[in-house]
């Protein structure tokens, strides 16, 4: 496969940025999510739910 | 009952139970979107051919397009969001703008750098400043950097204004930014659009809608997770707000026990 090189940085930086901002998204949702009173929280469920 | 306060909400979450800003149905879309970047992968590696002028250079069109599209569509998200901000004053719409934003200068900055990345082995150049389509998206990321800057400034109604404006000038550059291909042609090393031109193959066509397809999806499940980690904040806000007001209640009650005793 010519230009591999090329491919991985573009496709890693693309997916690589995409999963890191997931998770950055999940983390930040989470923390907060404790932080907030239950009757303020709208639309977040519990994992048990 | 006494209502609850951001301080004491520790307590109301039980060990065990982890909140989130999820919901079985975006776990479900996550799910999807995970199995489609797999499934883009594959294709984009593997299932589409190699190009007969650009090797296998091509196969970055699969991520650098998708990328650029979910730009637009980000950046239209902010425009109406601030539109409805600027005319109904809706917290709901402000927080679609904001989670637009962030989500679309990701994609911004990915749609630069991917195109940057690709430029080398078929323009034999990272970049070019006479590319006008280069420039122009340049120019579009800085308006929404400085949009995110002007966010972090505060909270307050004036600020959610002064985005919005930020955000509907940045607006104005998004045709520009699509048909300056079309508009000024000699001055850009870009190629006219690669999904209506059909000279693409039919399994690099399909990959570059499938790929469209799932990269529409991730905006749809970051936008819901955006909007409710930004809802979390307001609330967060308004909760110690709240609180500050109910504390000093109290102390004036306090306060203003000793005089009425002094009184009687």
């Amino acid at each position: 496969m010519t230009h591999l090189g090329y491919l991985l940085a573009g496709w890693g930086l693309t997916i690589g940025s995409g999963v890191l901002y997931s998770a950055h998204l999940i983390r930040r949702g989470r923390t907060l999510a404790a932080r907030v009173p239950t009757p303020r929280r709208r639309w977040m469920t519990a994992d048990d739910q | 009952m006494t209502k609850p306060m951001a301080g004491d909400s520790i307590e109301q979450s039980p060990v065990g139970r982890r909140v989130s800003t999820g919901s079985r149905a975006t776990f479900w879309l996550g799910a999807v979107v995970a199995l489609g970047v797999l499934t883009l992968i594959l294709l984009g590696f593997f299932g589409a051919p190699e190009d007969d002028q650009q090797q296998d250079a091509v196969r970055m069109i699969f991520v650098h397009v998708p990328s650029a599209i979910l730009t637009y569509i980000a950046f239209g998200a902010t425009a109406l969001g601030s539109v409805m901000w600027l005319w109904k004053r809706s917290v709901w719409w402000d927080l679609v703008a904001h989670s637009a934003a962030e989500i679309g200068v990701i994609f911004c900055g990915l749609t630069l750098a991917t195109g940057s990345i690709w430029g080398r082995p078929t323009w034999n150049t990272y970049w070019d400043w006479g590319d006008v389509r280069l420039v122009t998206t340049l120019i579009l990321f800085l308006i929404m950097v400085g949009y995110l800057s002007v966010r972090s400034m505060g909270d307050d109604d004036a600020t959610a204004t002064r985005a919005a404006i930020v955000g509907l000038i940045a607006a104005v550059n998004l045709p520009i930014v699509n048909r300056s291909v079309e508009w000024w042609f000699d001055r850009t090393l870009h190629q006219q659009s690669s999904l209506t031109d059909g000279n693409l193959e039919d399994l690099t066509l399909f990959t570059l809608v499938f790929g469209i397809v799932v990269w529409i999806l991730f905006f749809a499940w970051a936008m819901i997770h955006r909007f409710r980690v930004g809802w979390l904040e307001r609330e967060l806000r308004t909760g110690d707000l709240d609180e500050a007001i109910a504390a000093r209640r109290a102390e004036a009650l306090i306060d203003s026990q000793p005089q009425n005793g002094a009184s009687s």
